[in-house]
């Protein structure tokens, strides 16, 4: 599951490249590009810095992909359940979002550069910012499906069973928008693509957190990154939109029914990265820091503050 | 402020290869966690002795050649500042069709460096979009310009006199489509430039030089108009086919009513004057006069006319960036020049950044630096080397003086 996960998570990073690509009229690069990209770094020398920690150099890239592809061991993917389902909720991933940034922090303070900490110093302050909005609309759903199923409402599975627009009101309703809103929103900023990939921003601090690294150690975090884009746009699916189109179309259970949720699910998790990452990567400047920083902590957790109290509004009405 | 004390700061280079610069140079950048502190540039990283080349190797024709190549993008304001000076020192008027057609083909420069410039900004802010969509409608003016010239980048259409080239009638109305091309397009420019929101959250209140500044500093082009200092070479001390064509600096109140200086205005000047470069090139097209285009048409009797000449001349062009200055002094029974020295806008220009950048955060760097429009191949500076210790060290102001009062002496001598 991981493994397929991972490749459908690099083969949607190409689609994304070269939508964005037409967007911007331009043809971009095959959809497999990513793949070329990887054996392309695995064939390079991974230089390791004179002045850096050595083995934390070396180290925060595994940290980050295996703490990426965890990810897709707690998220339901393809329709299916998670792997680890009885071993993790929405609480525990959480914090398993966390993982991947710390280790890009990690790294970028393990590299001698005064570019890499910059930007490390930038990864941890957009970190801070999105926890709020990300916790508060989480918090929010699970709170809601534990008046429904109170038995374990932050597993994904009840949320799935008990999908949030079917169990609240028209105010609950809009409240849920806008945690979807915020959600989709969190996004880029996780996942640190424009407007918020500060901590990465090419043209300010040449690469920023990953500036020293290469070959084998960039490859991985290459992976990382696109694991993690997929994963939250699934992620964003398992809370919002965990149909499953099987049941719709009756097929039973069978492995016609496995596949065609597999494709599903596919075509959900393209909607959600089409509109969180292509539309605002192609259409927007880069924030700066305080700027990307103010947004979250200010607007986003407003936002999702708002939704919150919808949604508490609409268990009272 | 003692406090301050007790914060280590750092400094970043950025440069002399930086994804930011598309041109070696080196900011010292002390930075203070986001915020940054000071600046010192360290230039000539692109130096190419092109003066040395001039003095001691070539003819006055053979320079034009080099002296196009000072930089890609201001590849007619160089040669036309440096031909202009050959021009008062040797005392030769070129025909009045020569004088337009170099205005001509300036103002198309002016328009592909700005809308090049445009899409470098727009990357800087990360904006990747509209570089792509900017770029793409430079490659109008790029195709226009292969069509009059015969190249994209270096055009050689200058000579000692006159021009190279003729643009005949057959040419005009493929010219003016371009025109009409950019006209229909400059209010969708403007939109995307001026009211993106993005946009103006990065680049509004960024990098301002005040209008105080920018006189103290004495910044040129569209450096200096966007602080509100409407100096224009064009329009203080016409050249050219300039004369005859009313030319009046832009300054970004003329289209937001105040002057802040920052980012910001320095994309409405350079937005206007590619409008205004439009309308110059239209009316050139419309009063061309008619007759040869070289004074002299054999350059071998050219360049004997030029080897006995004895003088010195200034030829001052508006170049893209701002004022380019061309000091030329011919001697006689010499075949090379005794003296060139080129004086770039650019040269001025970083002198301001310092007080662009100081105040502002590592992230505004790139864009407020790039929003001089530094071209770094029209700078150098002098570095000695001392040989024994092989210690570079900077000349310092005192050291440069006092050679320079040297150098006068025997020159005047």
């Amino acid at each position: 599951m991981g493994v397929v996960g991972t490749l459908f998570a690099l083969l949607y990073l190409g689609v994304d490249r070269k939508l964005v690509a037409h967007m911007q009229a331009r043809v971009g690069p095959p959809i497999v590009q990513p793949l070329r990209d990887i054996r392309k770094l695995l064939m390079k020398e991974s230089i390791i810095p004179d002045g850096s920690l050595g083995w934390l150099f070396r180290a925060a890239p595994i940290l980050c992909l295996v703490g990426s592809a965890i990810l897709l061991l707690y998220i339901p993917i393809f329709g299916q359940k998670a792997l680890f389902e009885e071993f993790g909720d929405a609480i525990v991933l959480l914090y398993l979002l966390v993982i991947p940034s710390l280790a890009f922090v990690v790294a970028g303070f393990a590299s001698s550069s005064p570019y890499a900490t910059v930007g490390a110093q930038r990864e941890m302050v957009i970190m801070m910012s999105y926890e709020f909005p990300l916790a508060m609309t989480i918090v929010a759903i699970g709170w809601r499906t534990s008046y429904v199923a109170g038995a374990n409402p932050f597993a994904l599975s009840t949320i799935a069973e008990n999908p949030i627009w079917h169990i609240v009101g028209p105010a609950g309703v809009v409240g849920t928008l806008m945690l979807l809103f915020v959600l989709l929103l969190v996004t880029p900023g996780e996942v640190g693509k424009i407007p918020f990939d500060v901590a990465e921003a090419e043209t300010e601090i040449a690469g920023g957190l990953l500036v020293e690294y290469s070959g084998r150690n960039l490859a991985l975090f290459y992976i990382a990154s696109a694991i993690r884009a997929f994963a939250m746009s699934a992620l964003i699916v398992a809370l919002f939109f965990p149909y499953n189109l099987s049941s719709v179309i009756g097929t039973g259970v069978s492995a016609l029914a496995i596949v065609v949720n597999g494709l599903f699910f596919l075509v959900k998790v393209f909607v959600v990265m089409f509109v969180c990452i292509m539309l605002i990567r192609a259409a927007m400047a880069r924030f700066k820091i305080d700027q990307a920083s103010k947004f979250y902590v200010l607007a986003m957790s407003l936002v999702s503050l708002i939704g919150l109290i919808l949604i508490r509004l609409d268990t009272m009405i | 402020m003692a406090m301050d004390e007790t914060k280590t700061r750092y400094t970043i280079p950025v440069g002399p290869i930086h994804p930011a610069l598309k041109e070696p140079v080196r900011l010292d950048l002390t930075i203070d966690g986001e915020e940054v502190v000071d600046v010192d540039v360290v230039v000539g990283q692109v130096h190419r002795g092109i003066e040395w080349l001039g003095m001691n190797r070539n003819n006055p024709i053979q320079n034009i050649y080099i002296a196009e190549r000072v930089c890609g993008i201001c590849n007619i304001c160089h040669p036309f500042a440096y031909v202009m000076a050959v021009e008062q020192a040797a005392g030769i008027t070129p025909p009045e069709r020569a004088e337009y057609i170099r205005v001509i083909i300036a103002e198309m420069e002016r328009i592909h460096s700005h809308l090049l410039w445009a899409g470098v900004a727009a990357h800087e802010i990360g904006f990747d979009s509209v570089f792509y969509l900017v770029w793409r409608v430079r490659e109008e003016i790029m195709d226009l310009v292969e069509y009059v010239t015969g190249n994209r980048v270096t055009k050689a259409m200058f000579q000692i006199g006159g021009v190279r080239r003729d643009i005949t009638e057959e040419q005009f109305p493929r010219i003016r489509q371009s025109m009409d091309y950019y006209k229909s397009i400059f209010d969708q420019l403007k939109t995307v430039f001026l009211d993106d929101r993005t946009i103006r959250m990065r680049t509004r209140n960024v990098g301002i030089l005040k209008t105080e500044d920018a006189l103290k500093l004495l910044a040129v082009g569209p450096t200096g108009r966007a602080s509100g200092v409407p100096k224009d070479v064009r329009q203080d001390q016409p050249y050219g086919g300039y004369a005859d064509l009313d030319i009046k600096a832009i300054t970004p109140d003329m289209l937001t009513g105040i002057v802040v200086g920052d980012v910001y205005d320095r994309i409405i000047v350079r937005l206007l004057e590619v409008k205004q470069a439009v309308e110059i090139i239209e009316r050139c097209l419309d009063e061309m006069p008619s007759g040869p285009l070289l004074f002299e048409q054999k350059t071998a009797k050219l360049l004997n006319m030029l080897t006995k000449a004895e003088g010195e001349g200034i030829g001052r062009a508006e170049a893209p960036r701002g004022e380019v200055v061309h000091y030329v002094r011919l001697e006689a029974g010499r075949e090379t020049l005794s003296t060139w020295k080129i004086r770039a806008p650019t040269y001025v220009n970083l002198i301001s950044i310092p007080v662009i950048l100081k105040g502002g955060q590592i992230a505004d760097v790139p864009i407020a630096f790039a929003s001089i429009d530094p071209c770094m191949s029209c700078t150098n500076r002098a570095i000695v080397v001392k040989s024994k210790t092989t210690n570079a060290s900077p000349l310092s102001y005192r050291e440069l003086h006092e050679l320079s009062v040297e150098k006068t002496k025997r020159l005047v001598a």
